[in-house]
């Protein structure tokens, strides 16, 4: 098990430093970012004082090193645009795209579930084939085009619901959240809906199948000829089953709903931390954008090698081949 | 009769069972064959400057404009009429998704081939290469790529393949380790062809069914990728408008009602993704062995 665990660690580690030396080189090494922070009426005095301040002078490797030296040490550098500490940035942005992330992935497998478990459970019915079209709508159509439609019907059209913003937000633990506000809910309620459409079509997919192949074991079989009721095999023996895939993809699903939430952001102008990379990627913001794509790959790291032990912990089977 | 019949003909003819997927594939041969075609059928080239007129602009569906027609979609905030827009904007979408698909599917399948082929060292560093930008989202990949090489149409195409070969190589990887062991590539070494024909003339043609319908489905979602993009403002230049930048630029006048511009575009946009994924869904069905009576 120690072994295993050295390995992933190595890898992640060898991961992450690959992850630096691309960022570095794509976002320090491709153009000059003096062009877009001092202003072309600029002396070549204030020029080259700059440039000596960036360290822009120094040859590249030597800037890599002093890049990932700050960046172990937590220092993402300033922000060009809003003059401040990336990292201070991104951990005011942070709560917003946190709220809307959390609520979107769990309300959609709670749903998902849920439709997924009857669809899979009657499959011939044809509120299981409604379900099944809905499924099939949330991973064809592209995410940005559900949260247009969105808009248009319920803010424009229908005229209930906001169109964009964080509403009426409320201070718990020195944090402003919004969806302990009513206003804050209602402005919470399409970017999150949007976000979790993807998500749902998948859950149901995964709980259908789930319970499709689970309804044909000899597990149920016995517990049928055991006379349980059907309502307590569906809630005791069919959950137990199906929970484990279910939590796997809702783990490894968090780092993708992070992803997709650059668009709803956008769409939504929910002001966390997707839209910050986007508005920071047309402004050419390189120490945020920087620091958005190490962030995210420390992320999805940290979730596969928590998958990858916590499986390793259930089933044995996988310590001993991988090590 | 019957053996006068080619494994292409037997495939159609059970395709043809699945009226849904039949009527798809009519609407992507279409949908093809308007944006092929769209400078000659058109009624304006919505890109020659000299033909707008800001007067037209921002009217509603069936507004008979200057030029003495009639915009049966509207216009845009250019005075555009929008299903030339429109027609124009497949053409660039569906290139882009099937050059991304194309050369994905060529890099992919000869990753994975060479993998399984090489074995070893190379065997594992590669898989586990393609494996690590598996669990990242292609979205998050080709988004991150976008920003750090810059717009333009080979910049989106190559951060497209780049987000999407990993599918190609990791199907073709399984599909060949599985034909591997089988006696006919034993055979087939057995004579003096070089290991590398054997992999390539052999053992290729046998993995292409699951790579065709990783191929339908990528080039769906390279579609989808690049409209997302486009609409976040990082696809294509403003030069080369794609259904996801027309969607973007009616977006800021929807909210005043004016919602052809946006809706139109995502129509269309939506029509073809969900056409070419039913007839990708056919495809596999009919070559899964599992489904087969």
């Amino acid at each position: 098990m120690l072994g295993f665990v050295i390995q992933r660690l190595l890898q992640a580690f060898v991961v992450m430093a690959a992850m630096s030396v691309i960022v570095f080189v794509g976002v320090y090494a491709i153009g000059n970012p003096v062009e877009i922070i001092i202003p072309p009426e600029a002396t070549e005095e204030i020029r080259a004082e700059v440039i000596r301040k960036l360290g822009l002078d120094l040859p590249l490797w030597q800037q890599y090193f002093i890049f990932v030296t700050n960046l172990v040490q937590g220092d993402f550098g300033r922000s060009y645009i809003y003059n401040v500490p990336v990292l201070e940035l991104i951990a005011g942005r942070l709560p917003a795209t946190a709220e809307l992330v959390l609520i979107s992935i769990i309300s959609a497998t709670v749903l998902g579930v849920t439709l997924g478990v009857y669809a899979g459970y009657r499959p011939n019915s044809i509120i299981s084939k409604a379900i099944m079209a809905i499924s099939v709508l949330g991973f064809s159509v592209p995410s940005f085009w559900v949260g247009l439609i969105l808009i248009l019907t319920f803010a424009v059209n229908l005229g209930v619901l906001p169109a964009g913003g964080r509403g009426e937000v409320i201070s718990f633990l020195g944090v402003e959240w919004s969806f302990l506000t009513i206003d804050g809910l209602s402005h919470i309620l399409l970017p999150a809906l949007n976000l979790a459409f993807f998500k749902l079509a998948m859950m149901i997919r995964l709980a259908r199948a789930g319970t499709r192949e689970i309804m044909l074991t000899d597990t149920i079989k016995f517990a049928r000829a055991a006379g349980i009721s059907e309502g307590r095999i569906l809630r005791r023996h069919l959950m137990k089953l199906i929970s484990v895939p279910i939590i796997t993809v809702f783990g490894l699903e968090l780092g993708s709903t992070l992803a997709f939430a650059v668009v709803t952001e956008t769409i939504f102008s929910w002001p966390g931390i997707g839209k910050l990379i986007i508005d920071s990627i047309t402004v050419l913001d390189r120490p945020v954008m920087v620091a958005y794509l190490i962030l995210t790959a420390l992320l999805f790291v940290l979730i596969n090698l928590t998958v990858d032990l916590v499986f390793a912990l259930i089933d044995p089977r996988i310590r001993a081949g991988a090590a | 009769m019957s053996d006068t019949q080619s494994p292409f003909f037997r495939f159609w003819r059970e395709f043809r069972e699945n009226k849904l997927a039949v009527l798809a594939l009519v609407v992507v041969i279409l949908m093809m064959a308007l944006a092929l075609f769209a400078p000659f059928i058109v009624p304006q080239d919505p890109y020659d400057l000299e033909l707008l007129s800001l007067m037209d602009a921002r009217r509603g569906p069936g507004f008979v404009g200057s030029g003495g027609y009639v915009h049966y979609l509207g216009t845009d905030p250019q005075g555009r009429d929008l299903l030339s827009a429109i027609f124009y904007g497949l053409r660039i979408s569906i290139m882009i998704g099937l050059a991304a698909g194309c050369i994905a599917l060529v890099l992919g399948t000869a990753v994975g081939i060479f993998a399984a082929y090489a074995g070893g060292r190379t065997e594992t560093f590669l898989m586990r290469v393609v494996d690590l930008q598996l669990s990242f989202p292609a979205i998050l990949l080709a988004l991150v790529l976008v920003a750090l090489l810059g717009q333009g149409k080979f910049q989106l195409i190559s951060a497209l393949v780049a987000a999407q070969y990993a599918y190609f190589a990791r199907t073709a990887y399984g599909a060949a380790k599985g034909e591997r062991k089988k006696d006919y590539v034993e055979a087939a070494l057995a004579t003096p062809l070089s290991g590398f024909q054997v992999a390539f003339r052999h053992l290729l043609p046998n993995c292409m069914p699951p790579l065709i319908v990783v191929a339908t489905v990528q080039i769906a979602s390279a579609i989808s990728l690049e409209a997302t993009l486009s609409f976040l403002g990082l696809g294509l230049p403003v030069t080369e408008p794609s259904l996801g930048m027309l969607i973007s630029n009616g977006f800021p006048y929807m909210m005043s009602g004016r919602y052809w511009i946006s809706v139109y575009p995502g129509v269309a946009l939506i029509i073809l993704i969900v056409a070419i994924n039913i007839v990708g869904d056919q495809i596999r069905d009919q070559f899964n062995p599992r489904l087969r009576k």
